[in-house]
């Protein structure tokens, strides 16, 4: 465990030696101040816009950061040649895709910690109320997401040959879930067969991340999710993220590193 | 190769150049507000689009995030943004409320799990923004619409409705409104909204009556460009689907006329109103009985000298 930790210790000095959560935590900041600025019909009590704009904001940038960093983490150590010192230590390869997958997760957490720490502190200028429960939940949520997809990219930087294109196929894909996967069961309703029970295999299989966005209830000021449902669809997430880290280790235990 | 400072000189060169050239263009097409210009010069027609999206986005707001994804509008008609400003005052209001829970029943009964356990995650009740002072979270997509498509009309309905009447916020109303009869001078929507603040924030009948009478004048010059006319049509019975919001629009002007010039004492122009309002209103019977009572007072021996 010591070992997985001290790998992901490593990712996560990466992170802040990187410019990629300074440049777009800057550019949050500086779009969300604009937007606060703005007089509307004089009420400066108007907050939800805001709320809005700055989740929107933070949803893409903590997409960007975790699918950018997990997917250079294995290409960048065999390029390097890293790998193989690393691998004599000796670290098996298992902990090096969990040490890894624990570094990339630990250091999006931190970072979701900083944005969620912004949006509050905008939001309570203007409601002059916390709402610590739900964005402790919206964060939660986010950062299940968050594991799924780093656990993805990493399984697709041991098939795809470039990080470059490993990132684009992982987030056209992760992006077609989001908007689209919950909405599949509506179209295979209306296909003939053998299309509606394709699609709908399709529906089951595909991990619904739809579900981790809570960015609705939170802008809304709509009642917190309950704990058990939050407890499963971390469960849920937990599985995902378990299937593609194992498929991660089945591709990547037998490959040649040179 | 030249050195590089002369390369970069020679792009100074061309950029100040293009600068000298695009500026007087920018210039040629500049009818309104630089920001006004900038957004017609990027966007084109485009921000009408946008503006119907941000228009759209204050719908969502106001229900509160609980609003059909393009999937279900599919399966359903949209909800008319009409409902907005009209739920809660108009004669109709419990139909309509009605038809709009229908309408916006659009998610049904759960198809699986993963659709049962899924609406636990997003807003999957219908509610409105009812509470003292919500409503001012629709503004800024209205404001921004307003921006992007000056012609929408329905915009600056909605946002001085919910203004004047929730938010107490009565000049920006008035500002609002009559920026959007600066951009649509023959509107009279606009105007018909304008002659409600006046008569129920600063009550005052008569600048609201000058306003109803220009903006029926407005309606019936525009009806007279049609052929057939809207009233002709609705007394066929044709197409009446289509031309429910220009007769909506008419008799709130004349019904508000009727009002007015009834509480000041004209009651022969009251009775006009109401004779117009009979032949278009959804229920005449009613109409009809306030007919009868202005007919009644009429022949009766006045008491007081009506004053105007």
């Amino acid at each position: 465990m010591n070992t997985i930790f001290a790998l992901a210790q490593v990712v996560i000095k990466e992170l802040y030696r990187r410019k990629d959560f300074y440049v777009l935590f800057i550019l949050t900041v500086l779009i969300t101040l604009l937007m606060a600025s703005a007089s509307i019909f004089h009420d400066d009590k108007i907050v939800r816009y805001l709320k809005d704009i700055c989740l929107l904001l933070i949803w893409i940038s903590a997409l960007v950061m975790a699918v950018g960093t997990a997917a250079r983490q294995i290409p960048a150590e065999r390029e390097n040649r890293t790998i193989f010192p690393l691998l004599a230590k000796p670290v098996s390869r298992a902990q090096v895709i969990a040490g890894k997958f624990l570094g990339c997760w630990l250091a999006s957490g931190m970072a979701l910690v900083v944005f969620y720490l912004f949006l509050g502190l905008v939001c309570a200028s203007r409601e002059h109320e916390w709402h610590v429960f739900i964005y402790l939940q919206a964060l939660w949520l986010q950062w299940v997401f968050l594991a799924v997809i780093i656990a993805l990219v990493l399984f697709g930087s041991v098939i795809f040959a470039a990080p470059s294109s490993n990132a684009t196929i992982s987030i056209v894909v992760v992006i077609s879930i989001w908007f689209l996967g919950s909405h599949l069961n509506t179209v295979a309703l209306q296909q003939a067969e053998p299309m509606r029970s394709i699609i709908y295999t399709i529906y089951f299989l595909i991990p619904h991340l739809e579900w981790y966005d809570i960015r609705d209830l939170v802008v809304h000021n709509r009642p917190l999710v309950s704990g058990t449902i939050c407890g499963l669809a971390t469960l849920y997430g937990a599985a995902y993220t378990g299937v593609f880290l194992f498929a991660t280790w089945l591709c990547f235990r037998r490959k040649p590193l040179n | 190769m030249p050195a590089p400072c002369y390369i970069l000189a020679l792009l100074l060169t061309l950029c100040f150049t293009l600068a000298t050239s695009l500026q007087l263009r920018m210039h040629s097409i500049s009818t309104g507000t630089p920001s006004d210009d900038m957004l017609k010069a990027v966007l084109g027609d485009g921000r009408r689009m946008f503006a119907n999206h941000y228009f759209v986005k204050a719908d969502v707001y106001f229900h509160s995030g609980y609003y059909p994804s393009i999937f279900e509008q599919g399966a359903k008609a949209p909800a008319n943004a009409r409902h907005m400003v009209e739920e809660h005052h108009d004669e109709g209001g419990d139909h309509d409320e009605h038809e709009h829970e229908k309408a916006m029943d659009f998610l049904g009964q759960p198809k699986d799990w993963i659709d049962r356990f899924g609406r636990h995650f997003y807003s999957s009740t219908h509610s409105h923004l009812d509470k003292p002072g919500e409503a001012r979270e629709i503004l800024p997509w209205l404001r921004l619409s307003a921006d992007l498509d000056p012609q929408r009309i329905e915009t600056y309905t909605v946002a001085a409705y919910w203004l004047r009447g929730h938010l107490g916020k009565v000049d920006e109303a008035e500002q609002f409104l009559r920026e959007g009869l600066r951009a649509n001078p023959t509107s009279y929507e606009i105007l018909f909204e304008l002659g409600m603040l006046y008569s129920e924030n600063h009550h005052d009948s008569s600048r609201a009556r000058n306003l109803w009478e220009l903006a029926l004048r407005r309606w019936q010059d525009q009806d007279a460009v049609n052929r057939p006319s809207v009233l002709q049509r609705w007394e066929e019975s044709k197409d009446v689907g289509d031309i429910q919001p220009d007769i909506n629009i008419y008799l709130k002007i004349i019904t508000q006329l009727a009002l007015l010039e009834e509480g000041q004492g004209d009651l022969r122009q009251a009775l006009h109103y109401r004779e117009l309002e009979v032949k278009v209103s959804p229920l005449p019977e009613l109409v009809q009985v306030e007919i009868d009572k202005l007919k009644q007072k009429l022949a009766s021996p006045p008491i007081s000298a009506p004053t105007k």
